[in-house]
């Protein structure tokens, strides 16, 4: 059975792969008109709207996690830091893969680095994701150098680990924003239920969010195929900050609709007030779901609710950069299949990677100089370890 | 003393000189099936529109302060002091932020080339920055097209509808539009009804964005002050446990 299963799932990474390549041959030898459903009045689609903007926020755990056990020093969640990072750093690196695929001369990707323009927000963004990469590079480096034994490098990297971890959090909060940022410059042209002068600020909560439920979503899989235990004490807590999140969201979200007076848009007809619909259940339900007890006992229901909330972020991502600037272009996108193919390809890529690094290097295991990661490598005795040692033997 | 190019559809007779004196200059082609395209492309920097017996021009506005030179991450548009908003093609990585911008829907893409380039209107920069006249001025016989000098076009704009009220509809386009254009446009009827968007609006697009863009270095500061901070108390406990270890 097991076997089965595997022949399937490879079979499908195969299928993918081959279809993944086939266009991005026909991507770049016939260009993008060919391969891509995008025109004058729609120039930007599901590369831009999926591969880079939910791309992007499902990468958000990288520095929330960071954020939470190194500057919050709540140590209850280490065990989980190293999956989100490697996520993010995966997460970043496939958004630059896709971008290359997206953009009209992706060899010129670099000019933001000499052919400056600070007015712009893309130059901001494109600026806090080379760097934030590296940062991310930086922050799973340990991995590597503890998979190699190479334990001076380690020292001396551990050195430097604070201000990298401050430095990332303070870019993703400057790009996570910004990619909200980027449809300030639309009010004519976005449905006045996705423009809001708080776009960065929704964008940015909204992330938080989702790197909270991608850090869940990605504990799930992996105790699953590595056959290890849940942590799952530990995703019980998380699924608490998760629900507080998306309510924070979802409050500030209403707030600004109903300050703006769009909420009155939701009786004029079309697909809009659908969208907005779905969006809205696809956050809410799984909100309340983490607000009960019984949810959060019980894996199978959390990870459905997880599930969920990720295809609201998606859907919210979307309505943003795509759906909801429909109306106004005059013409209807639907993506092409040499768009989706390239889109699939990426994210199995994305799975695949992730399994070979989990399967090779220490994501899932303890420093092995433990705690006392960011005070220079000086041995500490720490209470709160001790404190949270019955929460982190896996979960029985 | 910027250039601006005044149309007048009510001149207009729809014969397409312009059309193809644009063409002519960008070196595309031009027959009478891309004439009969209505629309702007990469192959067309122009077009006439037809709306029963009046027409309209579709061109690049040539925004005060256009949208697509403030998008674009490596400057590959700006706003020249003389009027045009040009496009220098080697700097453009081609990701059509411009486009996604553009209040008019104006910049278009070479969407079947293997290595396309964003195409459209710079006002025949290389003539109106030594104060000539562009080429779709020059060919138009009728007058529909001038090229001048924006403060005196506005006001001779003004003195046509002033003059002949019962010709125009009392509005010149391109003076609040976006913040300002230096095209400018009158007609017989409402613009809407000449295929105009009606939802364009009245201040310039950038200082939206650049609201958000100007918190960048006020998020730099207090963050760092902030993780900073939050650091040296959540980590507080350690340290005093290390006190007390030695002690």
């Amino acid at each position: 059975m097991i076997r089965f299963r595997s022949i399937f799932w490879t079979a499908v990474f195969a299928v993918t792969m081959a279809g993944g390549a086939w266009a991005a041959f026909l991507r770049f030898y016939y260009g993008l008109g060919a391969s891509t459903h995008l025109n004058d009045q729609f120039p930007w689609g599901l590369w831009i709207g999926f591969d880079v903007l939910c791309g992007v926020g499902l990468a958000a755990g990288g520095f929330t996690l960071a954020a939470i056990v190194h500057i919050f020093n709540i140590k209850t969640y280490k065990p989980i830091v190293r999956p989100a990072i490697l996520t993010a750093f995966l997460g970043y690196l496939l958004v630059v893969v896709a971008l290359m695929f997206d953009l009209g001369r992706p060899y010129r990707i670099w000019h933001p680095l000499i052919m400056w323009n600070p007015r712009s927000v893309m130059f901001e963004v494109g600026w806090c994701v080379m760097l934030y990469t590296t940062v991310l590079f930086l922050e799973f480096l340990p991995l590597v150098l503890q998979k190699f034994r190479l334990s001076k490098a380690q020292r001396i990297l551990r050195l430097f680990m604070l201000p990298i971890v401050i430095l990332g959090v303070i870019l993703s909060t400057l790009h996570q924003s910004s990619l909200g940022s980027l449809f300030l410059i639309m009010p004519h042209k976005l449905h006045p239920l996705w423009y809001s002068p708080l776009l960065p600020v929704l964008f940015y909560v909204s992330a938080i969010a989702t790197g909270l439920a991608m850090t869940i979503f990605e504990s799930w899989h992996s105790s699953r195929a590595f056959n290890r235990q849940l942590e799952y004490p530990l995703i019980k807590r998380l699924t608490r900050v998760l629900a507080v999140s998306i309510a924070v969201y979802m409050t500030m979200r209403f707030l600004d609709l109903y300050h703006r007076g769009a909420l009155a848009t939701l009786n004029n007809p079309g697909m809009e007030r659908w969208l907005f619909g779905l969006e809205t259940l696809l956050m809410a339900v799984p909100m309340l779901m983490f607000f009960r007890e019984r949810t959060r006992e019980n894996p199978t229901a959390v990870y459905i609710g997880v599930v969920m909330f990720l295809l609201g972020f998606v859907t919210h991502r979307l309505n943003v950069s795509v759906t909801g600037l429909e109306a106004t272009s005059g013409v209807s996108y639907v993506p092409k299949w040499t768009e989706l193919a390239v889109t699939l390809a990426i994210v199995a890529g994305g799975f695949y990677i992730f399994r070979l690094a989990a399967k090779y290097l220490p994501v899932f295991e303890e420093e092995e100089e433990a705690e006392g990661a960011l005070s220079g490598g000086r041995r500490i005795p720490v209470l709160t370890g001790d404190a949270c040692q019955p929460a982190l033997s896996r979960g029985d | 003393m910027s250039r601006a190019v005044l149309y007048d559809s009510t001149l207009c007779v729809g014969c397409r000189q312009c059309e193809e004196a644009c063409s002519t200059r960008w070196k595309l082609p031009y027959n009478e099936k891309i004439a009969a395209e209505e629309v702007i492309s990469s192959h067309k920097l122009t077009a006439i529109r037809t709306h029963g017996e009046r027409f309209s021009r579709k061109m690049c506005m040539h925004c005060q302060d256009p949208a697509c030179a403030s998008v674009c991450p490596v400057g590959a548009l700006h706003k020249t002091a003389e009027g045009p908003v040009i496009y220098e093609e080697d700097r453009c990585m081609g990701c059509r932020y411009c486009m996604a911008a553009c209040a008019f829907q104006v910049p278009t893409y070479e969407w079947d080339a293997r290595l396309p380039k964003v195409r459209k209107c710079d006002m025949c920069s290389d003539r109106t920055s030594k104060g000539g006249v562009t080429r779709c001025s020059e060919a138009c016989p009728a007058g529909a097209s001038l090229t001048g000098d924006r403060d005196e076009l506005i006001a001779e704009a003004r003195k046509r509808i002033r003059e002949k009220p019962g010709d125009y509809y009392p509005r010149v386009y391109g003076i609040e539009e976006v913040g300002g254009t230096a095209v400018l446009m009158i007609a017989a009827v409402p613009f809407e009804q000449l295929g105009f968007s009606k939802n364009v609006p009245k201040q310039a697009l950038p200082a939206l964005t650049w609201n958000a863009l100007a918190h960048v270095p006020d998020v730099v500061v207090m963050g760092s002050v902030l993780m900073g901070g939050v650091y040296w108390i959540s980590h507080r406990r350690e340290e005093v446990a290390k006190e007390e270890g030695k002690s």
